[in-house]
């Protein structure tokens, strides 16, 4: 093999890639031992806790620390977010940190923060965002941001050439990663100079220099660990202010670990969210299905940032399409990067669109999204071997039915929908963005070669051969022509002397070794209660290419996961605010629903691979099976019920409601 | 949670004397379920906490033809769904304990608790207060997303709905409540231990702060009776329901002698609906008097603006309560 | 406020704690008894991550009061098992392994209390149906996984019981 050339090995000579391998750190999960940050307790160790401002939109007016500061057991009291801070101390979402307190136990450290005296002024707030903004008033309000109009080819035409068109809504709401192990961190200074931080994070790599920055140290200084993180899913890649604030709260309290965990409602309140995208859609195509235009008129929030743009149609080459975005403001928690950030809501708003379109024009969406399969360029082949893949595990050729006649009620229907997802990302070097394989097993891949390549220069001498003649095969190094001359690995590492190998991989990107850019087919079959609007999941298929699979089990446990995922924010999740008090009412897990065992019904996953597949190296694949569940239990419901429910989730009242409005317009929509 | 004092006594008379004369001084710890998870929200915090758990007399199961079942009042979701007697002579009563909540939580939740258990209203639990009413004074509930809060008795101030879903299924077999306090005991009719609080400073039961829940008694049904228990929830467990409706029917024969429906989940206190009662008196079971007696149940029912499905909810929980009790359902 | 000195039944033994009455179980578990393996999920028994079993049923320590299972004057007290207490002769029990096996865990937060719920569960009922399984488990979330593999895990670990039986009986 030449010097500076990687690759995978040859199908017929993968001993580990592509084997179904147990998780190496399976049994430290399942015996209890692994230690997750909100289990460290430390020698010494301090509670931290924290005032959070009650009001939506608020400025700091005053700060009165004296009666917690004097409370025996307090060992530090330290303002994060006073008068001075941010514009003036304003505030801009319910929640937020204002002080942070350490103290001997919990029970302390919350009577401390009782005690603690805040004065705020109030603001004027906005915490909904599901009402169509009216596009003139947004213009001239501080509340929206307008996006300019986009045209692309001659939507006019088009859609004067369509001879089908339909309109409607679509969307879905706020929703919250809802990780099972809280955001948070343990911070102690071993000495002045240097901050040891535990912290439940994705991002190992990078956390210490944002936290190194925040508090003006040098980021060598920092020395960050976790062995393990009870979820992520995006939301902890970056620096938190409760974070910093159990760093310096240490440091007060002269350097004793400090730990400083949030509590479930905070979590949901505060650490997170996933955007809101809103859209009006019309649609147009001739009778024979070809898709000619789309126009869409769409709207959304992730919290005080209103959103710029959504990239919608999404994954569809619409050749003429005219759009418009108006992003809001809304004073609540942010948003963070949710798995696969905008798709999946892209997809629910552009896959809802077309599978009305397609059932308008009485077509199966399995037919119309071949006959349009040239618009998924350059996906069109992956994609159009996954449906046929799908199909055949769904059985969806032989079951498909036209959409139901809401008459009959009483009944429930079963119905299947199929969906599309695309991904494609840049690599990354935190565990996110679907890079951890890609990322990881390249730069793995790549160091072990180099490593191999070390070794077997050292070795050669030894057995009177040339590197080049040599190979590493069954636990031995040997002349490739002649198996007898060999060396034990043992063996062979003995030739290093006292000096090791140390070899680093870089992964510098796309390559020999990974792409990106995958595509996944979903379908769904459901059945919907009438007469109550509950949905419930029969089955769901999940055909998923992410090139070269490293390791069956674990992509497929992803996909699983992502389907689940899928699941609970079509059925169930959403971030309810209230408009009055400018704070969330669900910030609990009963009341933020997320699926049960019960709830999840048979899920097939098929993962496309071998020649064809495997060239392409690998991919990541942690984010792209979450894009179409959602879409695709949306058109399932549609199906069954004859009716489109416009916006996630699919909650009873939701279903009753739009079964409701279809009777009183006589029949289907 | 804040600081309390902990006391476990051995008797009812201790028991009672180390509760407070006003709510807010000391609460009673059976399971905790409930009561924890209010104290962890601070909601409540008692000065004391009282754990009744070792009075031997709130203990076990009897069943006499006369008096009916006695349950004490410590008995578990889980021991009342899985007793034999439970299951013979009010077979309805275990299926509801046994749809209750999680396995876990089943196993603690005492049926004494479950009948205290204060509103799930996502405003009061919170901090909003039990009326959840703003500064000015006008209800958070009717100016904000109040599609949990109740269909039917709300003409408020009280708009939160009754979280046990076990009360309606022992108010249908006509239940009384036996209580213990400083002047001894008192028994009343199950129904009547539900109360609809007008200020703040009430709570949702005719309990006083220093009484305690000794047991509950139901009466055997007549023979022939017909008793059936449904809940709508989205998720297939663990999930608070949206309307249940507790069915049993008095049969002469074919024909419904007399009926008590009860719902949860619909009103402030758990909601007997003598219309739909009455709607099924005399008449035989079919889909479509199941349906008049669902129709009959929520004829009343008012939206507050956000929960106008729970009166379709409610109606199809009693239509199929019914129409499951007379296909021999859960009796 | 004072600490009182309690006496838990842990895993077999007796521990003794000094502890406030206010202290819920799971807390006492993980910080005065080192035994972090019940997690802490939810905050208000939504989630089943703090399943402990009590006297063999599973229970969730983040809604109880230590004190209030402790040892009585009579020396008489439940007994308390957790993760750490189910590995069974220094080996792991058979779901332990199973549950690494097939996939049973990603973030492995929610997956002592499953582990916990499924142990109560087979030893009530060795060949539970997969109804059984869903209806025991519908008191844990996980937001990882999907529980598909988790069935499977669970079904290989009963598989591994019976041959564990059958081969006792040789």
């Amino acid at each position: 093999m030449a010097e500076n050339t990687y690759q995978w090995p040859d199908a017929s000579k993968r001993k580990l890639i592509g084997k179904r391998m147990n998780r190496v750190d399976g049994p430290v999960k399942a015996s209890g031992r692994a230690k997750y940050t909100y289990d460290l307790v430390r020698p010494n160790m301090l509670y931290g806790d924290s005032v959070k401002c009650p009001y939506a939109h608020a400025r700091v007016k005053s700060i009165d620390t004296s009666a917690a500061e004097k409370m025996p057991g307090v060992k530090a009291v330290h303002v994060i977010h006073g008068p001075d801070d941010g514009a003036k101390g304003e505030v801009f979402w319910a929640g937020t940190d204002i002080v942070a307190v350490a103290a001997v136990d919990e029970p302390t450290a919350r009577d401390a923060v009782r005690a603690i005296k805040v004065e705020y002024e109030q603001l004027p707030h906005l915490v909904l965002n599901d009402k169509e903004p009216n596009l003139a008033e947004a213009e001239k309000s501080e509340l929206y941001k307008v996006a300019s109009k986009e045209t692309v080819g001659d939507p006019n035409s088009a859609f004067q050439q369509s001879e089908v068109t339909h309109e409607g809504y679509y969307g879905s709401p706020v929703i919250t990663h809802c990780c099972l192990e809280t955001h948070g961190s343990v911070a102690e200074w071993p000495d002045k100079d240097h901050l040891f931080l535990h912290i439940s994070t994705q991002n190992v790599p990078g956390i210490g220099e944002q936290v190194a920055k925040a508090i003006d140290m040098p980021a060598s200084n920092v020395h960050v660990h976790q062995d393990h993180v009870g979820g992520g899913f995006g939301s902890k890649l970056g620096l938190d202010p409760w974070g910093v604030a159990a760093a310096q709260l240490s440091k007060k309290a002269g350097g004793v670990p400090v730990k400083m965990m949030l509590n479930r409602a905070t979590e949901l309140e505060t650490a997170g969210c996933r955007p809101s995208a809103y859209a009006r859609v019309k649609v147009g195509a001739k009778k024979d299905g070809t898709l000619l235009a789309w126009e869409s008129y769409a709207w959304g929030s992730g919290g005080p940032g209103a959103p710029g743009s959504l990239a919608i149609p999404y994954v569809w080459k619409v050749p003429n399409q005219q759009k418009q975005y108006v992003g809001v403001v809304n004073h609540i928690g942010p948003s963070r990067a949710w798995r696969a950030p905008n798709h999946p809501q892209m997809c629910v708003i552009t896959m809802g669109a077309l599978d009305d379109l397609a059932a308008k024009l009485g077509m199966d969406t399995f037919d119309f999204v071949k006959k349009n399969i040239d618009l998924l360029d350059p996906r069109s082949k992956i994609y159009s071997e996954e449906l046929d893949v799908a199909n055949d595990l769904m059985q969806w050729k032989a079951r498909w039915h036209p959409r139901g006649d809401s008459d009959t009620l009483g009944i429930p229907m079963e119905a299947i929908s199929l969906q599309i997802g695309d991904n494609q990302y840049p690599p990354d070097s935190a565990s996110g963005g679907s890079s951890t394989i890609g990322g990881v097993s390249s730069a793995t891949f790549r160091a072990a070669t180099d490593a191999k390549r070390q070794l077997i220069a050292k070795v050669a001498p030894a057995l009177n051969a040339q590197p080049a003649d040599l190979e590493v095969a069954d636990g031995r190094v040997r002349v490739a022509s002649d198996a007898s001359r060999s060396l034990s690995w043992k063996e062979a590492c003995s030739k290093l002397g006292a000096q090791t190998l140390t070899v680093r991989g870089t992964n510098p990107g796309e390559g020999d070794l990974t792409n990106s850019g995958v595509g996944g087919v979903q379908m769904a079959d459901v059945s919907v209660d009438t007469e109550t609007g509950i949905v419930k999941i029969n089955k769901m298929v999940a055909v998923q290419d992410c090139g070269l699979v490293i390791s069956p089990k674990q992509a497929e446990s992803q996909v699983l996961g992502a389907m689940i995922m899928g699941v609970s924010y079509a059925l169930y999740e959403e971030k309810v605010m209230d408009q009055t008090t400018g704070t969330m009412l669900n910030t609990n897990m009963d009341n933020y629903r997320l699926a049960g065992i019960g709830d999840v019904g048979e899920l097939v996953v098929r993962l496309m691979t071998g020649p064809g597949y495997d060239e392409r190296g690998v991919i990541g694949i942690g984010e792209p099976p979450t894009v179409s569940p959602g879409a695709a239990i949306s058109n399932a419901v549609a199906n069954a019920i004859g009716v489109r429910v416009p916006f996630l989730p699919l909650t009873p009242d939701r279903v009753l409601e739009a079964l409701e409005k279809a009777q009183g317009e006589g029949g289907r929509a | 949670m804040r600081a309390f004092e902990y006391a476990s006594p051995k008797q009812k008379q201790q028991a009672v004397g180390l509760l407070g004369q006003q709510w807010g001084d000391a609460e009673v710890l059976a399971g905790g379920s409930d009561l924890l998870a209010l104290m962890k929200d601070d909601i409540v915090h008692p000065k004391r906490l009282v754990n009744v758990k070792e009075l031997p007399e709130l203990r076990g199961i009897t069943f006499n033809a006369s008096r009916g079942l006695r349950i004490g009042s410590l008995m578990t979701l889980s021991e009342i769904s899985e007793d034999a007697q439970v299951k013979e002579h009010h077979p309805m009563l275990a299926h509801a304990a046994g749809e209750a909540a999680s396995p876990q939580i089943r196993n603690v939740a005492t049926i004494g608790g479950n009948m205290c258990q204060r509103p799930r209203c996502w405003w009061f639990r919170n901090g909003f207060g039990l009326l959840a009413t703003a500064p000015d004074g006008k209800s958070l509930v009717l100016q904000g997303d109040n599609r949990y809060h109740a269909i039917l008795g709300n003409d408020g101030p009280a708009y939160f709905v009754s979280p046990s879903s076990l009360a309606p299924a022992l108010i249908a077999y006509n239940a009384r409540i036996r209580l213990f306090g400083p002047k001894g005991p008192r028994e009343i009719p199950l129904e009547k231990f539900f109360v609809i609080p007008k200020s703040e400073n009430e709570r949702e039961h005719d309990l006083r702060p220093n009484e305690i829940v000794t047991d509950v008694i139901v009466p055997a049904p007549p023979s022939g009776v017909k008793a059936s228990h449904y809940e709508v929830r989205q998720k297939a467990a663990f999930d608070w329901p949206y309307a249940t409706a507790s069915v049993v029917l008095d049969m002469n024969g074919d024909t419904v002698r007399s009926a008590r429906v009860v719902m949860s989940h619909v009103a402030p206190i758990p909601w007997v609906s003598n219309e739909a009662a009455q709607a099924l008196a005399g008449k035989t079971i079919s889909e479509q008097t199941a349906d008049a007696a669902g129709a009959a149940a929520v004829a009343n029912a008012k939206s507050l603006g956000r929960n106008k499905y729970k009166i379709k909810l409610a109606h199809v929980a009693v239509k199929r309560a019914v129409l499951q009790a007379a296909k021999g359902g859960q009796a | 406020m004072k600490k009182e000195l309690i006496e838990l039944r842990v895993n077999g033994r007796s521990r003794e704690v000094a502890i406030e009455p206010a202290k819920l179980l799971l807390d006492t578990l993980r910080e005065d008894l080192q035994l972090t393996g019940s997690k802490r999920g939810c905050d208000d028994s939504s989630c089943g991550a703090c399943t402990v079993l009590v006297d063999g049923t599973p229970m969730l320590s983040c809604t109880m009061i230590a004190a209030s299972i402790s040892v009585d004057d009579e020396g008489h007290a439940p007994e308390i098992t957790t993760i750490e207490g189910v590995a069974e002769h220094g080996a792991m029990a058979a779901i332990q392994k199973a549950y690494g096996d097939w996939g049973g865990a990603q973030c492995g937060y929610c997956t002592p209390g499953f582990i916990m719920t499924v142990k109560a569960l087979l030893e009530r009922n060795p060949e539970p149906s997969d109804e059984d399984i869903r209806h025991a488990l519908s008191g844990n979330l996980c937001r990882c996984t999907g529980y598909t593999q988790m069935y499977q895990a669970i079904k290989a670990a009963i598989r591994a019981e019976q041959q564990g039986i059958a081969a006792a009986r040789r």
